[in-house]
């Protein structure tokens, strides 16, 4: 893929071709330590986008990064053509809305008053809560599942009910662009495939970019239109799951050896580790595979 | 049970109310009004309320009207104000650190103003004025000492309450020393001064604070929506467009002043800043920082508790801040223990 590097100023980039949020050369750091350095990467408009990579890769470093809370100490996170630290904190929050991995319910909140806080953004002193507010908090709590909750407390709600919310909460942000830190963790297995089923359904039927970090490879082939693999803080590998997840990928990249084969569902990879005799045996030399090629051509 | 109504006007404004909050707070303002006039009445020469009234509006007789406007009246405004401030600084407090703990008695702001006054008693022998300063000063050094240890990348719940703890533990040593240095009249003054009075506050005491609050409470007010996000954490308030470093430093120092002002005009009244916003939440039963319920709790405590400590042992026998902190002791451990059994502590 052809990544545009603004040569020119970087007020003349603001062209329909040039995908809405990207990072450009970031270096990322929580204060001395570096997380990431000269990392670029574009979310296509319109993507199912997921980012994978071992423990401590930087994944939810980018996330963060992408959403503006961490400052890069080097490079820039743009968002529509602007440099997201630059931009009013209301605008960035109408464009582009973040579900951080943890967040807390305050004390005897309904499900209806929390999905109504998301609506911070579009408010303001004297517009505190107008019909149009009202008709979007209706909207998402319908579409995620949760309007016959409306009244309940969220302290009293399961753990996949409470993530519901929470994206409920997000969608009624009504941002084009929703980033997503591990929605599936602390789920049961039901519940995650329930998570990213609506994550599926918010990007496909409503055109929204999704970036979502997430944990299990095998839901990463199978839900994301857009696949981008780090390790150590480098892209190693990005692109469609069916062309670039391959057994030296996993191999590189998470440095265990698997067979990839066709889910037997989807049709898209599925990763199966290999047997714990074979991996002790013949262990294949870390970063033998073949996905760097694909790094940035 | 869902209280909540949104008042709208064609031009597309619109107010959201919490209908039980509203409610909450205009019988707090009657009860901290009706207690005042109470208060005025009471003393070594009791007035009737209608009598108190009838002065207030200008159409009392001469020997009344001096009673009432001079001597009790001053002295239930600085009440009013200091349980207001003290009301509003505590739930700031709580709401910034996330923590019914978090108030300024926990973290050292009112052992912070007594170390100053008791600098100007002891060491200078000042006058009234010069230990109200003092303690002033004092509690805006503690503050500012707080906020510069806790912070690491933004001021957080635990960091803040345990620095806070720490910091009190320290100013309540110096405090300590300064006391044995004092001769014995020095030793009594600022005795009387740690225990939280309002014997003797007057008008001048009253503008400052006055001016303070119709500063501060406003501008609190406005980024109370801000603060409200915050209750869910930071990420998510940055997510929903929440300065929340510049939202955080504007309260923490409006917190601060407030409670530093409000100790200095009546002395450390305990736990009238824990208790105040923990009451007006119970009574609201709303999440959020319920700001103005706890501005009215604070100042209907205050001036509740100086009408029942007068009553019970007599006028200017037992400083307010006794009963307060009888009260609000016997409120935090009630608290500790619930809390215990729900799992957070």
């Amino acid at each position: 893929m052809s990544v545009r590097t603004s040569a020119g100023s970087g007020l003349n980039n603001r062209r329909s071709t040039v995908n809405r949020l990207s990072a450009e050369n970031v270096t990322l750091a929580y204060d001395q330590r570096v997380i990431a350095e000269q990392l670029s990467v574009e979310i296509p408009d319109n993507s199912f986008t997921v980012i994978v990579g071992p423990n401590a890769c930087g994944k939810s470093t980018l996330l963060r990064a992408l959403s503006r809370m961490l400052k890069p100490s080097q490079g820039r996170v743009l968002l529509d053509g602007q440099v997201i630290q630059s931009m009013p904190a209301k605008k960035v929050a109408r464009t582009l809305g973040l579900l951080p991995q943890s967040s807390i319910a305050p004390d005897g909140i309904t499900v209806a008053d929390l999905v109504g806080r998301g609506r911070y953004p579009h408010q303001g002193i004297l517009r505190q809560w107008s019909t149009e507010d009202e008709r979007v908090v209706q909207e998402s709590m319908r579409q995620t599942g949760v309007a016959e909750l409306a009244e309940r407390y969220v302290d009293e709600l399961s753990g996949g009910q409470r993530q519901r919310v929470w994206i409920a909460m997000a969608l009624a942000q009504q941002t084009p662009l929703l980033l997503l830190d591990e929605p599936t963790t602390y789920l049961d297995i039901q519940h995650q495939i329930d998570v990213l089923d609506l994550c599926a359904e918010l990007h496909e039927e409503q055109g929204r970019t999704l970036v979502a970090v997430l944990h299990d490879l095998n839901h990463a082939a199978r839900y994301a239109t857009h696949l981008i693999a780090l390790r150590g803080g480098e892209v190693i590998a990005q692109g469609a799951p069916n062309d670039i997840v391959t057994a030296e990928l996993v191999q590189d990249v998470f440095g265990l050896r698997c067979q990839v084969i066709d889910d037997p569902e989807t049709g898209t990879p599925l990763i199966v580790p290999a047997a714990r005799k074979a991996r002790t045996t013949a262990a294949v030399p870390a970063g033998a595979g073949k996905a760097a090629a694909t790094k940035a051509s | 049970m869902k209280t909540n109504r949104a008042v709208r006007t064609p031009g597309g404004l619109s107010l959201r109310l919490d209908l039980r909050a509203v409610t909450v707070v205009v019988l707090l303002l009657v009860a901290a009004l009706a207690a005042s006039v109470v208060l005025i009445g009471t003393g070594d020469f009791p007035i009737p309320a209608s009598e108190v009234l009838k002065t207030l509006l200008g159409q009392g007789n001469p020997g009344q009207e001096f009673i009432v406007n001079e001597l009790r009246l001053p002295r239930v405004l600085v009440g009013l104000l200091v349980g207001a401030s003290l009301g509003l600084g505590g739930a700031l407090f709580q709401a910034i650190s996330r923590n019914p703990l978090g108030s300024p008695d926990v973290l050292g702001l009112g052992q912070g103003a007594t170390a100053g006054a008791l600098t100007v008693i002891v060491l200078l022998s000042g006058s009234a004025a010069q230990v109200t300063a003092g303690a002033l000063v004092g509690g805006l050094v503690t503050g500012f000492a707080i906020y510069v240890l806790a912070w690491k990348r933004g001021v957080h719940g635990y960091r803040l309450v345990l620095v806070g703890i720490g910091v009190n533990a320290i100013v309540t040593a110096i405090n300590g020393y300064l006391l044995t240095k004092a001769d014995i009249v020095d030793a009594a003054r600022a005795v009387v001064w740690m225990t939280g009075s309002l014997n003797g506050r007057g008008w001048d005491q009253v503008w400052p604070l006055l001016a303070l609050c119709a500063v501060l409470v406003p501008l609190v007010l406005l980024n109370a929506r801000g603060l409200r996000m915050m209750e869910m954490g930071d990420d998510i308030s940055y997510a929903l467009g929440v300065r929340v470093e510049r939202v955080r430093m504007l309260l923490l120092v409006a917190a601060v002043l407030l409670t530093a002002s409000a100790t200095a005009a009546a002395g450390p009244v305990s736990f009238v800043a824990l208790t105040a916003p923990q009451l007006a939440r119970r009574l609201t039963r709303s999440p959020g920082p319920n700001l103005l319920p706890s501005v009215c709790m604070g100042a209907a405590l205050l001036v509740t508790a100086d009408w029942a400590s007068q009553r019970a042992f007599g006028a200017d026998q037992l400083p307010v801040g006794v009963v307060t902190g009888v009260l609000g002791g016997a409120y935090l451990l009630w608290l500790l223990v619930t809390e215990r059994k729900k799992g957070r502590i």
